[in-house]
C-alpha cells in the first residue's frame, strides 16, 4: 500500500520529475498517479509534448518538447496539472483555483503544500480563466516549487 | 407531508409557489376529497418509453429518436439532467464522453439535443410525471401507468408501448447509528442538490462520511459554497475515490482518515456533534479511539444502491450482485432484460460513472431501435459504443463494474 493512497498526499518520490535545465525553461509537471481513463491533457497539449498507451495509461510529459504554456492546466478534470519555471532563484508556479474570490495580479496571497500547510507568502504575477477554472501564476522561492500546489486568498 | 390539503407529496421535489401552504403529516393521511380522486385518464402510444432523464435516460432517447424511434421520455423532476445538474465538477473520460466538461454543462447540451428533438415530435418529453407500474398489454406490447402532477393535481395516462429503457438511477445508503434521524445529518446528493441546484447552503461545517469519489467531490464543493468541511472519515485502509479529488481536498487542509467511521451523531434537537472511531483491520471499532467533533452537518457518502422496484414488477429476473450495488435486472451486452424489449441502462443497471450511463443508455437506445425495425448505420454505431464502454472499465477503476457485468453474462448464460 503506497502512503498517498492513505493520506491522497503525494511525495515528490511518487513524480518522475524534470531537470534542472528543462524547469528553467518551464514544464508541465503531471501529478497524477493512478490509471483513471481519461486523456483531455494529451488533446490540450498543442505540442504534442504528452502522450499516454491508452486512455487508462499515465500521462507522460516529453520535457524537452513541452515549453510550460500550460494550456493542460485548466483542462485537467482532476486539477492535478502545474507548470513550474526557474527564474534564478525564484519560480513561476501555475495552479488551477476554483475558489472564490479570484486573486489580482500582484496580490500577495498564502502558499500551501500538498497538505493545505502554509508555506510562504507570494505575489501573483498572472490569473487566466480557462472555462470555470482559474490558472493562478505565482512567483515563489525557487526551494518551495516543488512543494507550493495550493493558493489561499484571505478576504 | 402535506402540500395546499394534498397529503403524502415529496416536498423535496414539489415546486416552491406563492401562498404554497405545507404541513407535516404525523399520521397516514385520511382520504382526501372526491376531487382529488377523479384522475382525468388519458391514453398515450409510443415506440419507445424512456424511465428517468438523467445521462442515461437522455442518451437512450437521443439516439432513438434519430434512428427515426418515436419515444416517450418520463421523468419525476421539474426538469431533465438527473444528477448532471449538481455536478460542478469537470468528468474525466475521452472527448467522446465530454471529458473536460462539467456535468452541469453537459446536462444543458443533452437537454439542448432533446429540445431539437421535440421539435421534430420525435421526443414527448413528460416532466413531474412518475411511471407507477406495470400493467397487462396486448401480445409484444408493454402497458404502464403514468402520473403527471399538474400543480397537485395529476392526470393518469395509460401508456403503451413497444419497448422500454429503464434509467431510474440510484439511491443513495444510510448507515445506521445512534442519532442518524437527527436534522444535519443527510445524503451527499442530498447536499449536492441543496447547494448547487437550490443554492442552499446545507450548514457550517460538515464531517463527510466516504472517501469514494462521491465524497470527495462533495466535500470540495462544500469548501467552494463556503462551508467548513471537519474532515472526511473513511472505514475502509484506502481512499475509494481518484486520488486527484483527494489531493484537491488535502491541499485546502482537510485531512483525510481511513480506517476510521462514524460512531455516533449527539445534540437535542439537531446534530450538534459527532464522535468519530478508529477501526481495526477486522473493520472493528477501537475502544478509547472516540473523538468528539463539533460539527452541525453530517453528510453521508456510503455508496449507493441500483433503483430497480419497477424492474421487479415488470419481472424481470434479478440478481442480488454486490459489486453492482445491489439487486440488479440481468442483462446481456445490447442491454436487454430476459423480458423482449425491456433494456436498462446506468446506475440502475449496476452502480458506475455518469460517464459509463452515457454510453450504456446510447447502446440501450440504438439496441432498441434495430428490435424496432430502424436502423441507420445502427448497427456499426453499437459496435463503436460497446468498444467505447470496454475501453472505459479497462482500468483498475473499471473492476467493479467489469467484475458486476461479467458475473451478470455469465448468470444470464447459465439461464439459456
Amino acid at each position: 500500500m503506497k502512503e498517498y493512497e492513505k493520506t491522497g498526499v503525494l511525495s515528490l518520490k511518487d513524480l518522475r520529475l524534470p531537470n534542472k535545465k528543462q524547469l528553467e525553461k518551464g514544464v508541465a509537471i503531471i501529478e497524477c498517479i493512478q490509471n483513471i481513463p481519461c486523456n483531455p491533457c494529451v488533446d490540450a497539449c498543442p505540442f504534442n509534448a504528452i502522450s499516454m498507451k491508452d486512455i487508462n495509461a499515465l500521462p507522460i510529459v516529453d520535457y524537452d518538447k513541452c515549453i510550460g504554456c500550460g494550456q493542460c492546466i485548466g483542462v485537467c478534470p482532476g486539477l492535478a496539472i502545474f507548470v513550474v519555471r526557474y527564474i534564478d532563484d525564484k519560480a513561476l508556479i501555475s495552479i488551477p483555483y476554483e475558489f472564490l474570490p479570484i486573486p489580482r495580479v500582484n496580490d500577495k496571497v498564502e502558499a500551501l503544500n500538498r497538505k493545505g500547510e502554509f508555506v510562504d507568502m507570494v505575489v501573483v504575477k498572472k490569473v487566466v480563466k480557462k472555462g470555470k477554472t482559474w490558472v493562478i501564476t505565482v512567483l515563489a522561492n525557487i526551494e518551495d516549487a516543488m512543494n507550493i500546489r495550493n493558493i489561499r486568498v484571505k478576504l | 407531508m402535506r402540500v395546499n390539503g394534498v397529503p403524502n407529496i415529496r416536498t423535496c421535489i414539489a415546486p416552491l409557489k406563492e401562498n404554497i401552504k405545507v404541513e407535516t403529516q404525523e399520521k397516514l393521511p385520511s382520504l382526501p376529497s372526491a376531487d382529488f380522486n377523479e384522475y382525468p385518464k388519458e391514453t398515450f402510444e409510443v415506440d419507445l418509453l424512456v424511465v428517468g432523464a438523467g445521462p442515461a435516460g437522455m442518451c437512450s432517447s437521443i439516439e432513438a429518436a434519430r434512428q427515426g424511434v418515436r419515444v416517450l421520455l418520463v421523468d419525476e423532476n421539474m426538469d431533465v439532467g438527473g444528477q448532471l445538474i449538481k455536478q460542478t465538477h469537470k468528468f474525466f473520460g475521452s472527448k467522446h464522453e465530454k471529458a473536460g466538461t462539467r456535468g452541469i454543462e453537459i446536462a444543458e447540451e443533452l437537454k439542448k439535443e432533446i429540445e431539437e428533438l421535440q421539435k421534430q415530435k420525435k421526443i414527448t418529453l413528460m416532466l413531474n410525471s412518475t411511471v407507477i407500474g406495470y400493467y397487462e398489454g396486448e401480445k409484444n406490447k408493454h402497458r404502464f401507468g403514468v402520473v403527471k402532477r399538474e400543480s397537485y393535481n395529476s392526470i393518469l395516462y395509460e401508456v403503451t408501448c413497444s419497448a422500454v429503457v429503464f434509467a431510474c438511477g440510484a439511491m443513495e445508503n444510510m448507515l445506521l447509528f445512534p442519532g442518524n434521524d437527527l436534522p444535519g445529518v443527510y445524503g451527499a446528493g442530498a447536499v449536492q442538490t441543496l447547494m448547487n441546484v437550490y443554492g442552499v447552503k446545507p450548514g457550517n461545517r460538515v464531517l463527510m462520511v466516504g472517501a469514494g469519489n462521491v465524497g470527495l467531490i462533495v466535500s470540495y464543493q462544500l469548501l467552494q459554497a463556503g462551508v467548513q468541511v471537519d474532515r472526511v472519515v473513511e472505514a475502509a485502509p484506502v481512499i475509494g475515490g481518484y486520488h486527484v479529488h483527494a489531493a484537491k481536498l488535502r491541499r485546502c487542509g482537510v485531512p483525510i482518515y481511513t480506517s476510521h467511521s462514524i460512531k455516533e451523531v449527539y445534540g437535542k434537537d439537531c446534530v450538534e456533534g459527532a464522535v468519530v472511531v478508529k477501526l481495526d483491520k477486522n473493520w472493528n471499532p477501537i475502544e478509547g479511539t472516540e473523538e468528539k467533533i463539533k460539527c452541525d452537518t453530517v453528510c453521508l457518502a456510503v455508496g449507493l444502491t441500483p433503483s430497480t422496484r419497477l424492474l421487479s414488477q415488470v419481472g424481470v429476473e434479478m440478481e442480488f450482485i454486490p459489486e453492482a450495488g445491489g439487486y440488479v435486472a440481468l442483462h446481456d451486452r445490447f442491454m436487454e432484460t430476459t423480458i423482449n424489449g425491456i433494456y436498462v441502462a446506468g446506475d440502475s443497471s449496476g452502480i458506475e460513472e455518469a460517464s459509463t450511463a452515457m454510453i450504456e443508455g446510447k447502446i440501450a437506445g440504438i439496441a432498441a431501435s434495430l428490435k424496432l425495425g430502424y436502423n441507420k448505420n445502427a448497427e456499426k454505431r453499437l459496435e463503436q459504443f460497446i468498444e467505447q464502454l470496454n475501453q472505459l472499465r479497462s482500468g483498475p477503476f473499471g473492476e467493479k463494474p467489469r467484475i458486476a457485468k461479467n458475473k451478470i453474462t455469465k448468470i444470464l448464460e447459465g439461464k439459456t
